[in-house]
């Protein structure tokens, strides 16, 4: 900052005055005061000044600063919407944990059950090969067999389902890490809002323009429910494969 | 039957890669966007390529506009697996030449049918 040069002239007048009053026994301590309070005045009037000029600079900053519009979009629409976004991302995870665990809770049972037919017929086959088994033990176990074989086929391909279930329910890493990603820009344009904000609180600094930076088609991410809920966002597949069908596909 | 399979999260690309084993198609590579991916088809010998849209350094649109725009590769069967929804979006990606449009979250079953109908297309 340039500060107000004091008036060096008048200075060295108030100066030559204040050293004739001093050599000149006529002169009272009160013209000497006079003269030193002149002096002062002086000095204190460019201290003013400066600091004038400093509440302006400092107040054009904050105004400039408040008029971006990028600020006050970021307070009253994107934060609000990173939160819901982030909501969206618990959400999310909430339900992948909880058709994990469900195909788990479900699926373990069965596999038990399989595990004990199975140790159960090795017992009837072992009994058979040691010749202890009678003619009607042995139909038994036949159908048994039977019954084990249907059971297993029927039991496995459900089993296998259930890692179908599991295996999709992972693709909500992606989805919220895509959202995580939006949310850890904003968090960097508000960092990087702030440090302008303490560098006008600190010194007043030419601000460079920030410009917006405009894709052509900004990429969205990962559609959230209760947002952009305007017509040109597809709602689902079933959305999209309308569209497409109308374009010829 | 080669298929490459292009997204930045290696989670969606283990999920897509074991869909696409269950539907019988075992032979698959992954990359993590286009700048990886299209020196991978150029020099493959691939035979179909999934992509998602939003990825760092290549996106997928870059991708399927550098396919189209290959002689080698220009017929390629393209399936486009993305979140983004836009309606301006899928119109693009339609007129630069994707066979197929997934929106994410999709089930095993879109994934099937989609490709299902790409095939039946081109063999048609």
């Amino acid at each position: 900052m340039e500060s107000t040069p004091l008036n060096r002239d008048l200075l060295l007048e108030k100066a030559q005055s204040l050293i004739t009053s001093l050599e000149s026994a006529e002169s009272s301590d009160q013209d000497l005061e006079a003269v030193i309070d002149e002096i002062n005045n002086l000095r204190d009037n460019s201290l003013f000044k400066e600091l004038g000029k400093m509440t302006r600079e400092i107040h054009d900053s904050i105004m400039n600063f408040r008029m971006d519009s990028r600020i006050s979009d970021l307070a009253s629409v994107d934060i609000p919407d990173a939160k819901d976004r982030l909501e969206y991302v618990i959400t999310m995870t909430e339900k992948a944990a909880n058709t994990a665990m469900g195909v788990i809770e479900e699926g373990s049972p069965v596999a038990e059950k399989l595990g004990g037919q199975a140790s159960e017929l090795k017992a009837q086959w072992e009994k058979f090969r040691r010749r202890e088994m009678t003619p009607d033990e042995l139909r038994a176990m036949g159908h048994d067999v039977e019954g084990f074989f249907d059971e297993s086929e029927q039991m496995m391909s459900k089993l296998l389902a259930g890692f179908t279930e599991i295996l999709m329910a992972q693709d909500f890493q992606d989805l919220t890490g895509q959202i995580i990603r939006q949310v850890i820009n904003l968090v960097n344009e508000i960092e990087t809002n702030l440090v302008e904000l303490i560098k006008i609180q600190g010194e007043t600094l030419a601000r460079e323009e920030t410009e917006d930076k405009k894709e052509e088609t900004k990429l969205e991410g990962p559609q959230v429910p209760g947002k952009e809920s305007s017509d040109d966002v597809m709602k689902g597949q079933d959305d999209v494969d309308d569209l497409l069908a109308s374009l010829g596909f | 039957m080669k298929i490459l399979i292009v997204d930045d999260f290696s989670t969606m690309r283990r999920i897509i890669k074991n869909l696409l084993r269950d539907l019988g198609f075992n032979n698959t590579e992954e990359a993590d966007d286009g700048n990886t991916g299209l020196p991978k088809l150029q020099s493959g010998n691939f035979d179909f390529l999934v992509t998602d849209w939003n990825m760092p350094g290549m996106t997928g649109i870059d991708l399927l506009r550098a396919v189209r725009a290959d002689d080698k590769l220009k017929e390629l069967p393209v399936l486009m697996v993305t979140a983004e929804a836009k309606k301006e979006q899928i119109v693009m990606a339609a007129q630069e030449g994707v066979n197929g449009y997934i929106v994410k979250p999709f089930t095993a079953q879109t994934l099937k049918e989609k490709i299902d109908k790409i095939f039946e297309r081109i063999e048609g």
